[in-house]
C-alpha cells in the first residue's frame, strides 16, 4: 500500500535570500530519487509539504512553474520552528519533499480568458508559479491579457524582484508593481496600495476576466470591494486560503472550513464558494 | 447466515484454541471501569462488562504510533530520509466488541479509506481484524444508538456477534472472517430457532433505550444558518465548556491527529498523535492568528463536525454512534443529545430551536 505520509527525499541545490530583511529565502530542490520528479509532476496553485526529519513538516506553496523542469522550488517565511531551522540550512543538505496537495488555479476555466493576478507581500509564490505556466511559449496564446498587480511594503521586500523587472519590459504582460512607499529617486514603478493599483489599473470585470487574488487579510478586504466596483462576480474571484495543517492529505481534520478542508478541496477557492463557508480562515 | 450455539462452560476453551491464531484483545477491567487490552496468555475478557470507558478506537488507531523513522547521525548514509518501520501485521481478534464502537469504524473509515488517499495504518490494522462482538442487552441510560448509523443488535460491521442466552451464547458468523475464527475455535454445535430467540432479544434491548436523537433535519438545515445560531444554540452551549478535550478523546468516531516528531540522540521517530478539536492549539497558525480562538468556535465545530459537516459531506447520517461516553464523561454536563436536538429543530425565520435548553 502506498504510504502518502512519507516525503520524497530531496537535496538543496540552492538557496536564494529574496528580501532586504532575510526574512524570505526560496529554497531550490533536487529528488534524490530517479522516478520521484515525474511522480510530483503539479499544477500552479498547489502546495506541498516540506518535511525535516526530527522537526516536523510544513505546508508551502510551490513557486516554481510545471514548465520549469529538474527542480522544484519554495519561498518560505521564516515564522515558526521548521522555517526557523529551514533558514539555517545550507545546499547540500537532504530533506524531504511530499505532495503535490490540493487543487491548482482552476486552469481549464482561465483557458481563452484574461487574467488578473493581485498579490501581495509574500503571498507571490503560486503566483510566481502561474505567470512562469502562463508566459511559457506554449502556454501563452492559451490566455488573452495578463495583468498583475503586486505590492509589498518597500521595494527591498518585493519577492523575485529580477524575474518582475524582466517582465515589466514584455509586451505579453501587463505588469503593475507597487510599493507602499520608497524614498527611491530611481524608482518607476507605482507607489500605494494594492487595492487603489488595482482600481486604477485592473481591467473591467467582464464575463472573460479572472482575478487571481492572494495575498495579507488586510490586502484581501479592500481589495474585494475594489473588485465588485469593477464587475467581477464571485464566481471570478478566485482566492487561495491557508490554515494550519498536519497531514496536507484531507485526514487528519486540522484545516476545515465548515466542510470543505483546505488541504484537500482548497486550497483554491472562488469567492462564490467561500460565501457558502464559516469563515474559519 | 449461520448461527451457532456456544456454551458459558465451553467459550473459554474455544478462546485458549484462538492465541495460537490471533492476537487476542478484550474488555478487562482496570481499577473502576473496564478498557480494551491485549490479552494475555490465559487471560480471558469480561463479557460481562456494560462498555469500556474509552471506545475501541484504539484498537485500530492508537493514541500515539509511530509512522516513520530516521537517523540524525550524520556521517549515516540514510540522514534524515524517513523509513516506515516494521510494523506487526499477525491476525488479531477484538472479542466483546460493542455494537457501538464497531459501527464507529465504519463512520471513520470513510476518512481513512478515500479515493484519493489510502491511511496504510489504519486500514492495515482493519483488514488485520477479526470484530467479534457483544450485542448489548442491558444499555445505559445515556445510550442513543438506536436513533443515530447503530443500535444495540446491530452487527453489520460484526463479523461475528454474539447474544448472551442465559446458559449459553448465540453466535451469529456474519463474515469469512467470521467463519474462519469460528473454526478456529472449534465453535461449531448449529443453533436451533435462534433467528427468533435473538430477535425477541434484540425487541427487548431496544425498548430498554429511552433517550434518543432527532436528525431527520439536519441534512435540510442550511449549513450557514446552523453555523450563525450563536444566541440559540452555540452561546449557551459553550458557556460552560472548560475545553478539556474528554469528550474527543473518549469519542469512538473523533478521528483527528497531530503529527509530531521526537529525537532521541541520533535517531528519531515521526508520530501521530490524538488531537482534539477543543484545544486552541489544533487550529493556530504560525502568524498566531487564530481562526477558531474563541471556546464558543471550538465547541460549534465539534457539533458541527459531527452533525451536520459529515451528514453534507458524506449522506451517511450523523458521525455519531450513540455511546453515550461524551454525555457520561463531559465534565460541565454538555449534552450531544440536547445540542442536536437544537440543531436538527432551529428555525432560522425566528432564530429558536423547537427543544429546550
Amino acid at each position: 500500500m502506498h504510504n502518502p505520509y512519507l516525503p520524497y527525499p530531496v537535496r538543496i541545490d540552492d538557496i536564494t535570500v529574496e528580501t532586504e530583511d532575510k526574512s524570505l529565502k526560496t529554497f531550490k530542490f533536487v529528488f534524490l530519487n530517479p522516478g520521484d520528479e515525474e511522480a510530483f509532476t503539479y499544477q500552479a496553485g498547489q502546495f506541498a509539504e516540506l518535511s525535516i526529519a526530527g522537526l516536523g513538516e510544513i505546508p508551502i506553496g510551490i513557486a516554481s512553474s510545471p514548465t520549469e523542469k529538474g527542480f522544484v522550488k519554495f519561498t518560505v517565511f521564516k515564522t515558526g520552528k521548521v522555517t526557523s531551522y529551514l533558514h539555517a540550512m545550507k545546499e547540500g543538505d537532504i530533506m524531504g519533499v511530499r505532495g503535490p496537495m490540493g487543487k491548482p488555479y482552476p486552469w481549464d476555466v482561465l483557458e481563452g480568458k484574461n487574467v488578473v493576478i493581485i498579490g501581495g507581500g509574500f503571498a507571490f509564490t503560486t503566483l510566481r508559479s502561474s505567470i512562469i505556466y502562463m508566459l511559457h511559449p506554449d502556454n501563452r496564446p492559451k490566455f488573452k491579457d495578463i495583468h498583475v498587480i503586486y505590492g509589498a511594503r518597500s521595494p527591498g521586500m518585493l519577492l523575485y524582484k529580477d524575474e518582475l523587472m524582466e517582465w515589466a519590459e514584455r509586451d505579453d504582460i501587463n505588469m503593475h508593481i507597487t510599493v507602499d512607499a520608497t524614498d527611491d529617486p530611481e524608482w518607476k514603478y507605482h507607489k500605494g496600495f494594492v487595492p487603489a493599483i488595482t482600481e486604477q489599473e485592473a481591467p473591467p470585470g467582464d464575463a472573460d476576466t479572472y482575478a487571481i487574488v492572494c495575498g495579507p487579510p488586510i490586502m484581501i478586504k479592500f481589495t474585494q470591494p475594489v473588485l465588485d466596483k469593477l464587475g467581477y462576480s464571485d464566481k471570478q474571484i478566485i482566492m487561495s486560503l491557508e490554515n494550519r495543517m498536519k497531514c496536507g492529505i484531507g485526514i487528519c481534520g486540522h484545516c476545515n472550513i465548515g466542510k470543505e478542508l483546505v488541504c484537500k478541496d482548497g486550497p483554491v477557492f472562488t469567492l462564490e464558494q467561500l460565501n457558502q463557508t464559516p469563515k474559519e480562515y | 447466515m449461520k448461527v451457532i450455539q456456544i456454551d458459558k462452560s465451553e467459550l473459554d476453551a474455544g478462546l485458549g484454541k484462538l492465541e495460537n491464531a490471533y492476537r487476542l484483545i478484550g474488555p478487562v477491567k482496570e481499577k473502576d471501569y473496564h478498557a480494551f487490552k491485549t490479552l494475555k496468555t490465559g487471560e480471558k475478557p469480561d463479557l460481562y462488562y456494560i462498555n469500556t470507558r474509552l471506545s475501541a478506537r484504539a484498537v485500530l488507531y492508537p493514541q500515539t504510533e509511530v509512522m516513520f523513522e530516521f537517523s540524525l547521525d550524520r556521517t549515516d548514509e540514510q540522514y534524515g530520509i524517513l523509513k516506515e518501520p516494521k510494523k506487526n501485521d499477525t491476525p488479531r481478534a477484538v472479542i466483546g466488541i460493542r455494537p457501538c464502537d464497531a459501527d464507529a469504524y465504519e463512520v471513520v473509515r470513510r476518512n481513512f479509506d478515500t479515493p484519493e488517499y489510502k491511511d496504510p495504518y489504519w486500514l492495515k490494522n482493519y483488514e488485520a481484524t477479526t470484530l467479534v462482538g457483544l450485542a448489548c442487552s442491558n444499555p445505559c441510560p445515556t445510550c442513543f444508538c438506536t436513533s443515530t448509523v447503530s443500535g444495540p443488535f446491530s452487527d453489520k460491521n460484526l463479523d461475528i456477534m454474539l447474544v448472551d442466552n442465559g446458559d449459553h451464547f448465540l453466535a451469529r458468523v456474519l463474515t469469512e472472517k467470521g467463519e474462519k475464527l469460528s473454526e478456529s475455535a472449534g465453535w461449531n454445535s448449529p443453533a436451533d430457532n435462534a433467528d427468533d430467540a435473538i430477535e425477541t432479544l434484540k425487541d427487548s434491548a431496544e425498548s430498554k433505550i429511552k433517550s434518543s436523537v432527532s436528525t431527520d433535519n439536519l441534512a435540510k438545515q442550511s449549513l450557514i444558518d446552523l453555523y450563525e445560531a450563536e444566541s440559540a444554540i452555540w452561546e449557551s452551549e459553550a458557556f460552560a465548556c472548560i475545553n478539556c478535550g474528554t469528550c474527543t478523546h473518549a469519542c469512538p468516531t473523533c478521528w483527528c491527529f497531530d503529527v509530531q516528531d521526537e529525537t532521541y540522540g541520533k535517531s528519531g521517530v515521526r508520530m501521530r498523535i490524538w488531537d482534539s478539536c477543543m484545544y486552541p492549539i489544533f487550529s493556530i497558525h504560525a502568524s498566531g492568528h487564530n481562526p477558531r480562538g474563541t471556546k464558543l468556535a471550538r465547541v460549534r465545530q465539534r457539533f458541527m463536525h459531527k452533525l451536520k459537516y459529515y451528514v453534507d459531506k458524506y449522506e451517511k447520517g450523523i458521525q455519531c454512534t450513540g455511546c453515550g461516553r461524551c454525555v457520561r464523561l463531559c465534565p460541565v454536563n454538555i449534552d450531544i443529545r440536547r445540542i442536536c436536538n437544537k440543531m436538527n429543530s432551529y428555525d432560522p425565520e425566528t432564530c429558536s430551536c423547537k427543544v429546550a435548553s
